[in-house]
């Protein structure tokens, strides 16, 4: 890109690529003796030149680019600092609501506990009363039956008493042949049914 | 493109593109100062234009801007605390200057302006005189104790304070020509691997198929000087801060 034609041409036939490039390094070209850099006629001009551009380069790096560049950097900064605060503030009322809704949640809890405890208990002493009402009744039928039974039972005893004096003097008729007395009959049974 | 030699220091040489001379001083306006003038003017408008609209969340370029100040800034307050940041324009206009002048010579038929040592030179006696003014400002005498390290015993103090003046002086030197030779050096290896494949090319087929080599090489340089274009404006504002460093507290 920096060779011409005429350039090419010129080399090629001599000495191949690596000699004529390294010629170029050795041997300057004839038309500038010195090596550019080291040059003392450029040193003035560029002395005067580096010091008008870089002394406004300075002037308006500090003037202009540097304030700004820092303000927008402090000001992030700042906002940055600032959005943390409001987030821990933030994370401070999230927290205390967490704690108030547990404290209400346990509240709620205990009343619960308390209200099927008495509910329990309410139930409890209905069912004790009904049972006793009804084991009062089932009492009071049986003493009424066991009444009866017992009346029946002195009636058929009453019952059997003539029964046997009956048949005693039946019996005494029939192996006897007299009778006997209705009072002695009575009597022996008596005394036999004891 | 002068039809003289394919000359790999024919890009280094200056042109006088607006004659003037004052007093016997040749000032003329070069094409030297051409380009000092489009580096400030780039990397002015650059940093100008990207940080206009002042975004609190950063566009691409407007990071690139807000980095770069941030980076010298970081890099100067490692080298020199606090104090050190006074110095901040000065260090952030040279590094952005030399990186713009690197970057902007990379391109073909751009002048590399810090390719003379004269410009690098100039940039590193603006450094070392801050450095030495500064120093006798703020410490007066006590600037000389930078050359008196502490707990040295007497008789090896005839021994260190020359070195230590040697070693002083010979920073705008080295500074300087650290800068001018790396971006001298590459830009020359550019040209003569450019310039094989031109020679190469001549020869016919063969001279083609064998340029592919030069070419990679020519591709693999283009890289390598770009990151050496930012190494070498990096190393010189980090010397920067170190010698700045020196001026804020000169015993060390």
């Amino acid at each position: 890109m920096f060779v011409t034609s005429a350039f090419a041409e010129e080399t090629a036939p001599a000495a191949g690529a690596a000699g004529d490039t390294h010629s170029g390094t050795s041997v300057p070209a004839e038309a500038h003796a010195a090596f550019p850099p080291f040059d003392p006629s450029t040193f003035p001009s560029q002395l005067l030149w580096l010091a008008i551009t870089f002394g406004l380069f300075y002037l308006f790096l500090k003037r202009v680019v540097m304030p700004r560049v820092g303000g927008i950097i402090d000001v992030r900064n700042d906002r940055i600092t600032q959005d943390l605060d409001q987030a821990a503030k933030l994370k401070g009322e999230a927290d205390a609501a967490v704690a108030a809704y547990e404290q209400e949640l346990a509240e709620a809890k205990t009343k619960a506990n308390a209200i099927g405890q008495q509910a329990n208990d309410a139930a409890k002493a209905e069912a004790e009363t009904a049972r006793k009402k009804v084991e009062a009744a089932l009492d009071a039928k049986l003493g009424e039956a066991e009444a009866r039974i017992s009346s029946i039972k002195a009636n058929a005893m009453k019952e059997v008493g003539s029964i046997a004096e009956d048949t005693a003097s039946a019996i005494v008729e029939a192996l006897v042949g007299g009778k006997a007395s209705k009072a002695e009959i009575a009597a022996a049974v008596k005394s036999v049914a004891r | 493109m002068a039809a003289d030699k394919v000359d790999p220091i024919h890009q280094f040489h200056i042109i006088k593109l607006i004659p003037i001379n004052i007093g016997g001083y040749d000032l003329s306006f070069t094409n030297s100062a051409l380009f000092m003038v489009a580096t400030v003017v780039v990397a002015a408008a650059f940093l100008f234009l990207t940080t206009s609209s002042r975004s609190l969340v950063p566009g691409r370029l407007q990071s690139v801007s807000e980095m770069a100040y941030e980076f010298v800034g970081n890099m100067l307050r490692d080298a020199a605390g606090t104090q050190g940041m006074k110095f901040f324009p000065l260090v952030f206009s040279l590094f952005m200057f030399v990186l713009v002048a690197n970057l902007l010579g990379l391109f073909p038929y751009f002048f590399t302006i810090t390719s003379h040592i004269i410009v690098t030179f100039g940039l590193a006696i603006l450094v070392i005189a801050t450095v030495i003014i500064y120093g006798f400002m703020k410490h007066g005498l006590g600037f000389l104790k930078l050359f008196v390290p502490k707990g040295v015993p007497l008789v090896m103090m005839l021994l260190v304070v020359p070195i230590e003046v040697i070693s002083f002086v010979s920073r705008p030197i080295s500074l300087s020509v650290r800068l001018f030779a790396n971006m001298l050096a590459g830009h020359i290896t550019l040209k003569v691997f450019s310039g094989f494949v031109v020679s190469l090319s001549a020869f016919g087929a063969l001279g083609i198929a064998g340029s592919i080599l030069p070419l990679a090489m020519a591709v693999a340089l283009t890289a390598l000087e770009l990151l050496v274009a930012f190494l070498q404006a990096y190393v010189f504002a980090v010397l920067t801060c170190m010698y700045l460093n020196d001026a804020l507290h000169p015993s060390h």
